[in-house]
């Protein structure tokens, strides 16, 4: 293992060799892909002084499926399904990204009522996906208790999928053009249930950790990251806002109808793990916000535009991103005028945000690489697609 | 025969004090037996009360609410293959875990669970108790070092350094308890473990609240270090799960990581009989000033049976809310079964000689549970901490306060008297 993890760490630049006390070695510990803390298969190759970090070497790919290529032989409808399998936590905003991406390729509008139902899905599917990091995260600092308590609550939002789609985790739940499904009795009766229900709950997180003072310590000043180096690594999401930089796609380049909503962008100022945790618990409260505005809102109406049964795009390439729960989500699908697209690339946030890691914790302590993967809010699925 | 036990039973000595090898045998398999079945039972009360912490509801599925649970895994822990790493020292690696597991049962020849009921009790209890319980140290690290691995390795240099350095502040908490026993019209101290708790009983009141603050700084210095010593949540650095998969047993399996659990536990029921023999009065009743008189010692007798009566009444409402199917008659019979004993226990604990008897003990083992009841508490609510901020704590916080406790009880000693 450690000649394994020597050749790789044989052509890496990881800075000058440290003069260490009593001439100690250095340790190169492979970390991962099998570890409880690496979020699914992330292997990260660490070279210590004792528990410091002299650097990082990032080795994905064990989840690796081919998704890009498996869409080049399938129709666009047949891909559908295939993103919800990359960042299986935010399925549905997988979904919104490429159904939005073709229905922007077709020039097709979705009907209102349509986007309604999009909005409320994944903005449940932000809280769920938050709810998610917030347990693993508080998991890997050591606190067991948040993670029971956030998955009880994420049950609910599965619930509603469920009911919704039949799905509960990679729900496929948009069609391009609309939803397939109109929602079900009581979907509006549910929704506001939960409002009422998590807001309480997202409170309870808050008081176990925001004002927890070992939970403080070993958040603050963990993992800081820039401003400017967020954006010179393309760093986005709540990680690029708890650096300061009032970033979202929902108010930047408003897609679906977000436009037509009331809710802010929270920033930080410090980068650090701690203004990331709070930058995200306030996005679940916006989320929330979100959600009771659409669900009053919610017009009748049809729930599918007239898009033709095979569809077939005009020769042209698009570039359509969302903002999804870990960052901006990008699909760039080039047409050749066939029924399958010609090449499809998407721009996962996971894969982008990975990319700080080294940065971050570059003379952190081992438990700090723990603290930051966890920050970074990574799914290997979406990373290695 | 007869003779021994009625010797025994008549004396105001420990066994070992007396020189009686028999019954300081028969303590000996007593205890040792009486904590292993202590560390089954915390096993299986600590995932009970974590998993309800925690809304969900823990081992359910062996015997009724999981009671056998812990049996279970015993078994399956015996039954796995025993796996020696290729690269591992195999002496040491499998040395290792016997030294924590000695070590941790070594303390309890000290630990009094009663005037009378202690293996022996040396002049010098409560070295011997600090001396051996750090001990522990060496096979953690043995482990460490012998598994020929990064992980263990690095969890092992963890945990030294995070006893070593919890050892100190821990021993000037202990030294302003025993500065504290000295307050006698002789002016000598003791450090017999059965001493300090008679000298608590001397002054009439529990170490915690004597001079107070103080004492109850001291043992809230003591409880955290103690956390610290067994390396438990938030102090579980040495076994940090997400870090280092497993600290310094990721290379064991089966029976001898079973063995690093139980001297694990072992060691956490000893370190908190120190804390309650030197802070909380030991075997003695609580409240002996207000609630004074041989009422209330009537009535403080009859806790032991009350309590076995409470904890059967609570299994009976499980027997009464156990759902009514075929498939659950057997262990609705084995519930009723656990209330029924439970319940006799009780009764038993009733009949006065057993009640005169059994009073101290059960005192002892009340506090403890406390403290017990607090280490799965910690776990549920605190995060870990990071190694630099451990070691913060340890020597910038905990230190210089408990060297400042030291030195006010002192001074308050000398100038109060």
């Amino acid at each position: 293992m450690t000649a394994d993890a020597t050749k790789y760490l044989s052509h890496l630049e990881l800075g000058e060799r440290d003069e260490t006390f009593l001439d100690s070695n250095e340790l190169i510990i492979n970390m991962g892909p099998q570890h409880p803390a690496t979020h699914g298969v992330l292997r990260v190759i660490l070279k210590l002084d004792g528990e410091k970090v002299l650097g990082t070497e990032c080795v994905i790919g064990y989840l690796h499926r081919g998704v890009e290529k498996i869409a080049e032989h399938r129709t666009y409808t047949m891909f559908n399904p295939y993103v919800d399998r990359m960042d299986y936590v935010a399925a549905v905003s997988n979904g919104l990204g490429y159904c939005e991406a073709v229905e922007k390729l077709l020039n097709v509008q979705a009907p209102p009522r349509a986007n309604y139902v999009r909005v409320i899905l994944t903005e449940l599917n932000r809280i769920a996906s938050h709810q998610l990091w917030l347990g693993t995260h508080a998991l890997d600092i050591g606190a067991m208790t948040p993670l029971f308590y956030t998955f009880r609550d994420r049950e609910e939002i599965l619930k509603i999928f469920e009911k919704y789609c039949g799905a509960r985790l990679t729900t496929h739940a948009f069609r391009i053009g609309g939803c397939l499904y109109e929602t079900y009795d009581g979907f509006e009766r549910d929704v506001k249930k939960f409002v009422d229900f998590v807001t309480p709950k997202i409170d309870e997180y808050e008081e176990l950790l925001t004002t927890n003072r070992i939970w403080v310590e070993r958040t603050k000043g963990v993992g800081y990251i820039s401003a400017k180096d967020c954006i010179a690594l393309g760093v986005t999401g709540p990680v690029l806002r708890a650096s300061g930089v009032k970033w979202d796609i929902r108010k930047a380049q408003p897609y679906a109808n977000y436009s037509e909503f009331d809710f802010e962008i929270p920033t930080g100022q410090n980068g650090d793990t701690y203004d990331r945790y709070l930058v995200r618990l306030v996005e679940m409260r916006q989320s929330l916000r979100i959600i009771s505005q659409a669900v009053e809102r919610i017009p009748e109406g049809p729930i599918m535009a007239k898009v033709p049964k095979v569809i077939k795009p005009p020769v042209g390439e698009i570039y359509h991103s969302i903002e999804a729960p870990k960052g901006e989500l990008g699909y760039f699908i080039v047409s050749d005028g066939s029924t399958q697209p010609y090449r499809i690339r998407v721009r996962p946030p996971s894969f982008v945000n990975l990319q700080a890691l080294d940065l971050m914790v570059r003379g952190a302590l081992v438990a700090d690489v723990i603290a930051v993967i966890g920050t970074l809010d990574i799914v290997l699925g979406e990373v290695d697609r | 025969m007869l003779n021994y036990v009625t010797s025994y039973l008549n004396s105001n000595v420990t066994p070992g004090q007396a020189g009686n090898v028999f019954w300081a045998f028969v303590y000996i398999m007593v205890v040792f037996a009486g904590i292993s079945l202590a560390v089954v039972a915390m096993n299986w009360l600590e995932r009970k009360a974590l998993a309800h912490m925690q809304v969900r509801l823990g081992p359910m599925r062996v015997g009724p609410h999981g009671l056998l649970q812990p049996i279970a895994d015993a078994i399956k822990l015996l039954l796995k293959e025993d796996i020696i790493p290729d690269r591992a020292d195999k002496a040491v690696f499998w040395a290792a875990p016997f030294m924590v597991v000695m070590a941790a049962f070594t303390t309890y020849i000290v630990v009094p669970f009663g005037p009378t009921h202690a293996i022996t009790d040396m002049n010098i209890g409560i070295l011997f108790m600090l001396g051996v319980s750090s001990l522990g140290v060496l096979g953690i690290v043995m482990a460490g070092w012998a598994s020929n691995s990064n992980y263990p390795l690095m969890g092992a240099l963890r945990s030294s350094a995070q006893m070593i350095s919890y050892e100190v502040a821990m021993g000037m908490a202990v030294v302003s308890a025993v500065v504290m026993t000295s307050l006698n019209d002789k002016g000598v101290g003791t450090l017999s473990m059965i001493g300090i708790v008679q000298a608590q009983q001397q002054q009439g009141i529990w170490f915690a609240f004597k001079f107070f603050p103080l004492g109850f700084v001291a043992l809230g210095i003591f409880a955290i270090a103690m956390v610290a010593e067994t390396n438990r949540a938030p102090f579980d650095l040495p076994e940090a799960e997400s870090e280092l998969t497993a600290g310094f047993h990721t290379e064991y399996s089966g029976f001898r990581w079973s063995l690093f659990m139980l001297g694990e536990y072992a060691a956490m029921i000893a370190v908190s009989s120190v804390a309650v023999t030197l802070w909380l009065g030991g075997w003695l009743r609580p409240f002996p000033n207000a609630l004074s008189g041989s009422g209330w010692d009537f009535v403080f007798s009859l806790f032991p049976g009350f309590t076995f009566l409470i904890l059967a009444g609570f299994a009976f409402l499980g027997v009464i809310r156990m759902p009514k199917h075929p498939y659950f008659k057997a262990e609705t019979l084995g519930l009723a079964g656990f209330a029924g004993a439970l319940g006799l226990i009780g009764l038993i604990l009733f009949i006065p000689p057993v009640r005169d008897r059994i009073e101290d003990i059960y005192w002892f083992i009340a506090k403890v549970a406390v403290f017990m009841y607090l280490y799965i508490w910690y776990r549920a609510t605190f995060p870990r901490y990071r190694f630099d901020q451990l070691m913060k704590v340890g020597w910038k916080v905990l230190l210089p306060t408990a060297i400042g406790v030291l030195i006010f009880t002192a001074v308050l000693g000398v100038t109060i008297k």
